[in-house]
């Protein structure tokens, strides 16, 4: 076996470790508090898994983190650390709603993806200050994009109380239903009750035009010549500045349309808070997803999946017990990730 | 009423109340980033803090037992902290995200399991009021100097500068947090001397969270409200310096006191801007616009390094 598929391989079994032991620190604490975690994570596994409504509400849950997902793995390829991702998709969500209810009399042909526009537009316009004073100033891309978050929901809260809140409501007016996203359950009954939309299609292509994107381009090459060693980029005549800029809009307009699933499949209104903290939870899906698009997809459904189970097990354990699960898969994920790699460093003599 | 009620003694009592939180956690994190180590934690340990100051008074009848679970939950927190970044040098910034998350689902967790609520505990009593000479009878600003976190938060703004800046323990966290390889070379433990930076932030910060609890004599979920970011943006402000620091956490405290302060006498600036205020002027510090603000040159860097 080569020392790449060997390290890959070292590096699966540590993300498989991390799930185990953060399922297994889950049951310690449920044991502790005198629920038993058999039954929990048999309720979750029956809830989630072997119902057609639980994988239904999995692709609906999923599809944002997923993008947002997308986001912070793309950023990440060109070494940049993306905690923004909430921020854009507030933006995008908030510029996606605009365009759903001020604009009228267009047909769906053409309002639907001008709407799609609208939220990648406003996620890039959400990145593009971090991203340039990253490239121009040196100012740390972390700190940026956290205070942008804020800035944001403040701004979309203002705007939405104060201009565009529906009376007696906390959210904007309804978009047009030419800016609508058909529901899954329109196609098929298999998926009866459940809010998942088309917007999971997009989310799918988003993850393979970012794996094309990422591995078949120029602009790719250079994005991850960027991420690797900035110094060797730069001496090869690429803009690191140029990169830099590239990246964080494209990774902007990937969380800005995070917001599409929401605003255009489920509610068709901006509210506060829409976001259930997907921004966030999208710097997990990357990092567990192994900054990789088919391992984000594949993270995304789990994230998506025990945000559901949520509900499956209220009535069992305090439903609270998720996000010390999830918290406890990225403390394991972060920390077994460093050892593999360190040991392939040592041992196979592979740099991952 | 005219406007210069609004410069009144109640704008100070205010202004004091909202900064003493971001003041304690902003000392914490620069304390913690002085030694090398990023810690955006902070809301997770506040609301660690907020929650076992009310679950060790709630149980004991007595505050100052709430105040010292409220400490041991910090450090407790603050391990976790330290072994995922400086055991086994991962990602600080990530390490901190998840303890925010975990220290929110764990908080509503045992709410609910304890005080059989997904919103608020049961109420507790606050801090026992000092009287100096009388002076806690004094109108408004009587509440702020008898009251017990108050003045240890301003004697923790002292004690922190003096502890970075004239202690050898101060010198040696500012070495491992500027050039950790030369500290260990001159016989310095990098790993001694940052876990001591996380717990010492873990416990300033779980006080912030203690005040909280017993200003509002009670736990309510998500109380942290974002105050642990703010703190950050103080930190950073305050050119990780604990004097200044602690001075941009009461300049952010003042413009919050001033927005109530204007709403009482009828002048509605919207919340929202105010809110921004911290936030867009970090920005625009960053952005080099208003001076230079330097962050220790290894914080956030792991070590040892890799190759």
């Amino acid at each position: 076996m080569s020392a790449r598929a060997k390290t890959a391989l070292l590096q699966l079994a540590a993300s498989a470790a991390a799930v185990a032991l953060a399922f297994l620190t889950g049951a310690l604490i449920m044991l502790l508090v005198g629920v038993n975690p058999l039954a929990v994570y048999s309720a979750l596994f029956e809830g989630v898994l072997l119902n057609p409504y639980g994988l239904a509400q999995i692709i609906f849950k999923s599809t944002p983190l997923m993008l947002t997902g997308l986001s912070v793995a793309f950023a990440f390829r060109a070494g940049l650390f993306n905690i923004g991702a909430e921020g854009q998709m507030i933006m995008g969500g908030c510029c996606c709603a605009l365009a759903g209810f001020s604009l009228k009399g267009l047909p769906w042909l053409i309002h639907a993806p001008l709407c799609i526009i609208a939220a990648m537009a406003g996620g890039m316009l959400w990145a593009a200050l971090p991203g340039y004073l990253k490239a121009k100033r040196g100012a740390h891309e972390v700190i940026t994009t956290i205070m942008m978050n804020f800035i944001a929901a403040a701004l979309t809260n203002y705007f939405v109380m104060a201009r565009f809140h529906e009376p007696e409501t906390v959210h904007t007016a309804s978009i047009m239903p030419s800016a609508f996203l058909p529901r899954l359950a329109a196609l098929s009954s298999f998926f009866k009750g459940s809010p998942a939309n088309a917007a999971f299609f997009i989310g799918l292509a988003a993850c393979a035009l970012a794996g094309w994107l990422l591995w078949k381009t120029a602009l790719g090459y250079e994005i991850r010549a960027v991420g690797l060693s900035p110094d060797a980029a730069a001496v090869s005549g690429i803009s690191v500045a140029r990169k830099t800029m590239s990246a964080f809009l494209i990774a902007g307009a990937l969380a800005g349309l995070a917001s599409v699933n929401f605003v255009m499949g489920y509610k068709h209104y901006f509210e506060e808070d829409f976001t259930g903290g997907a921004g966030f939870m999208g710097i997990a899906v990357a990092l567990v997803g192994q900054n990789n698009p088919a391992g984000v997809l594949a993270a995304a459904l789990l994230f998506g999946a025990l945000s559901h189970g949520t509900l499956v097990i209220n009535a069992l354990v305090p439903k609270d017990i998720v996000l010390i699960l999830q918290a406890l898969l990225i403390i394991f994920v972060i920390t077994f990730d460093g050892i593999a790699r360190r040991y392939a460093a040592a041992n196979f003599g592979e740099k991952a | 009423m005219s406007l210069d009620g609004i410069f009144s003694l109640a704008l100070l009592s205010q202004t004091v109340r909202i900064s003493v939180p971001y003041v304690l956690a902003a000392l914490g994190a620069t304390i913690s980033e002085t030694g090398g180590v990023v810690n955006i934690a902070l809301e997770g340990l506040i609301l660690t803090g907020a929650f076992c100051a009310v679950l060790g008074s709630h149980y004991s009848g007595n505050p100052w037992v709430g105040v010292m679970a409220a400490m041991t939950g910090g450090i407790f927190v603050s391990l976790i902290h330290a072994v995922v970044c400086i055991r086994f040098r991962a990602n600080q910034i990530i390490s901190g995200l998840a303890i925010n998350i975990l220290a929110a689902g764990a908080t509503k967790f045992f709410l609910k399991l304890i005080f059989h609520s997904s919103s608020n505990s049961s109420r507790v009593a606050g801090l026992p009021h000092w009287s100096f000479f009388g002076l806690d009878r004094a109108p408004v600003i009587g509440a702020i100097v008898s009251d017990s976190l108050i003045l240890a938060a301003a004697l923790l703004v002292f004690a922190s500068y003096c502890l970075i800046y004239k202690t050898p323990f101060g010198l040696r966290l500012r070495a491992v947090g500027e050039h950790p390889e030369c500290a260990e070379t001159l016989g310095v433990s990098v790993y001694f001397m940052r876990c001591a930076g996380v717990m010492l932030c873990g416990v300033l910060a779980a006080l912030a969270g203690a005040w909280l609890a017993f200003d509002q004599h009670q736990f309510s979920a998500d109380m942290s409200g974002g105050r642990g970011y703010i703190a950050l943006t103080a930190m950073i402000f305050g050119k990780w310096n604990p004097l200044w620091a602690a001075l941009a956490a009461a300049l952010f405290g003042l413009a919050e006191a001033f927005q109530i302060q204007l709403q009482t006498v009828g002048v509605s600036v919207p919340t929202q801007f105010i809110q921004m205020i911290p936030y867009v002027l970090t920005v625009v510090l960053l952005a080099g616009v208003i001076g230079k603000s330097r962050a220790p040159a290894a914080d956030g860097k792991p070590y040892p390094g890799e190759e």
